[in-house]
């Protein structure tokens, strides 16, 4: 006959019961606390067997009794999702079409959503991207030459005031020059000037102290142009800006920074007239043997 | 005279190509038809052979004896005061003006034109003066003449 053990307290229910009673206490413990204890509880040890052995195959409680015992209805199992289920389900799309801008570009592309590792541990080296080392314009160095320095009078070469001499102010953040005439010398206004095209002369004008306005970057000198072709045909040629207005704003920042730079241009004997005359080549003047 | 710069010992010649190029020496002694035993002490030319293609003689000789010692050649160069009379020389000056003109900047050229320019305009008007003098000198003659 099988004796019947009186259950006993197994170990791992105490512990069950300490942290149950544990938990019961939030109120006085601050939310971070509780945080902290829930980040640093180990994970729950499984209980041991609460179906005590009374021989090999046979335990102390019915399938109810355990049921009850595992408090089983707290615990709800789902079975393992079937295959056509698994086919059923909606996935997220593996590809997505994208649009992309552009004539005769196709209008759209499909690009994976999740791609390929590029780097397995097997291999040496990971791949490079495509894209590897390819900067967009924003982010590319701008280099100035050496002999271009604030208050270098430069030789412009080609657009409408080519071949005038020009006082170097600063480099914009795009890597064009910013110079001017100054405008009652030559005509030149504050302008954008391209490195590539412009000849630096060994002449410097004394530069320091003048005080440039920060507002003169590329967007201020960008050309403006509207873009809105709502008229057909016939109309198109009227709305563009075909005349360019100078603004007021571009007149009063000429002014601040010509007063400061003619100053110092009268300091220097025959410097105004030099930068009023024009550079030109003639019959056995080869620029390379100039000395500029 | 046909020739009146000869190679003699002690004959100062002018370097026109090769390493040593715008140097003056002194030529100490003749080696063969084509090289001379050279030196310049105070041109900063260690005594050497050189070709005679590459010198160019000048008017100045010196006095000292042949194969003579670097000092003895200081020496007589000093005491004719060589560099000094070249730099008087035309030839000399030259050479300066045609270096100055190869270093002249934009700036300066642009300062040459201007006093050219007013140098001409100086000299055009006294020469109006004097034409203008001359043709009125002469009208009054004619007049007399009548």
């Amino acid at each position: 006959m099988l004796v019947p053990f009186p259950p006993r307290k197994m170990a791992g229910e105490k512990k069950a019961g300490d942290k149950k009673a544990g938990e019961s206490k939030p109120g006085e413990k601050k939310a971070s606390q509780k945080k902290i204890r829930e980040k640093t509880r180990k994970p729950k040890k499984h209980h041991a067997s609460r179906n005590p052995v009374l021989a090999r195959g046979i335990g102390r409680y019915s399938r109810s009794a355990m049921y009850a015992r595992k408090a089983m209805y707290k615990r709800k199992y789902t079975a393992p999702e079937t295959k056509i289920e698994k086919k059923k389900k909606e996935k997220p799309p593996a590809t997505i079409t994208k649009p992309v801008g552009g004539d005769k570009n196709g209008g759209s592309r499909v690009v994976k959503v999740r791609k390929m590792p590029r780097y397995y541990p097997t291999e040496d080296v990971p791949r490079k991207l495509l894209s590897h080392g390819k900067k967009p314009f924003c982010q590319h160095k701008r280099k100035l030459r050496a002999s271009i320095t604030p208050g270098t009078v430069l030789i412009l070469l080609t657009g409408r005031h080519r071949g005038k001499r020009v006082v170097f102010l600063k480099q914009l953040a795009t890597g064009l020059l910013l110079v001017t005439g100054p405008l009652v010398i030559n005509r030149v206004p504050l302008r954008r000037a391209h490195q590539k095209f412009v000849i630096a002369t060994s002449t410097k004008v004394d530069i320091t102290g003048v005080r440039i306005p920060k507002h003169l970057t590329d967007a201020y000198f960008k050309k403006k142009r509207l873009r809105k072709p709502k008229h057909q045909e016939g109309e198109i040629f009227d709305t563009e800006k075909e005349k360019y207005e100078i603004t007021e704003q571009r007149k009063s920042d000429q002014k601040a920074v010509d007063s400061q730079i003619l100053a110092r241009i009268k300091k220097v004997p025959q410097l105004r007239g030099y930068l009023r005359s024009t550079f030109s080549l003639s019959n056995g003047v080869y620029p390379h043997k100039l000395v500029f | 005279m046909v020739f009146k710069r000869f190679v003699e010992i002690g004959r100062v010649a002018f370097i026109s190509f090769g390493p040593h190029a715008g140097k003056l020496v002194a030529i100490v002694d003749v080696i063969d038809q084509n090289r001379a035993l050279v030196d310049g002490p105070c041109s900063g030319v260690r005594r050497q052979a050189m070709p005679f293609k590459c010198m160019q003689l000048t008017d100045f000789v010196l006095k000292f004896p042949h194969s003579a010692r670097q000092k003895h050649v200081r020496v007589a160069w000093e005491k004719e005061n060589i560099n000094e009379k070249w730099a008087a020389t035309r030839w000399a000056k030259k050479i300066e003006a045609r270096e100055k003109k190869a270093k002249m900047t934009d700036f300066d050229r642009y300062k040459v034109m201007k006093a050219k320019k007013m140098r001409n305009r100086i000299i055009k008007h006294e020469m109006k003066k004097l034409q203008k003098q001359a043709s009125k000198k002469g009208k009054k003659l004619q007049k007399a003449q009548k």
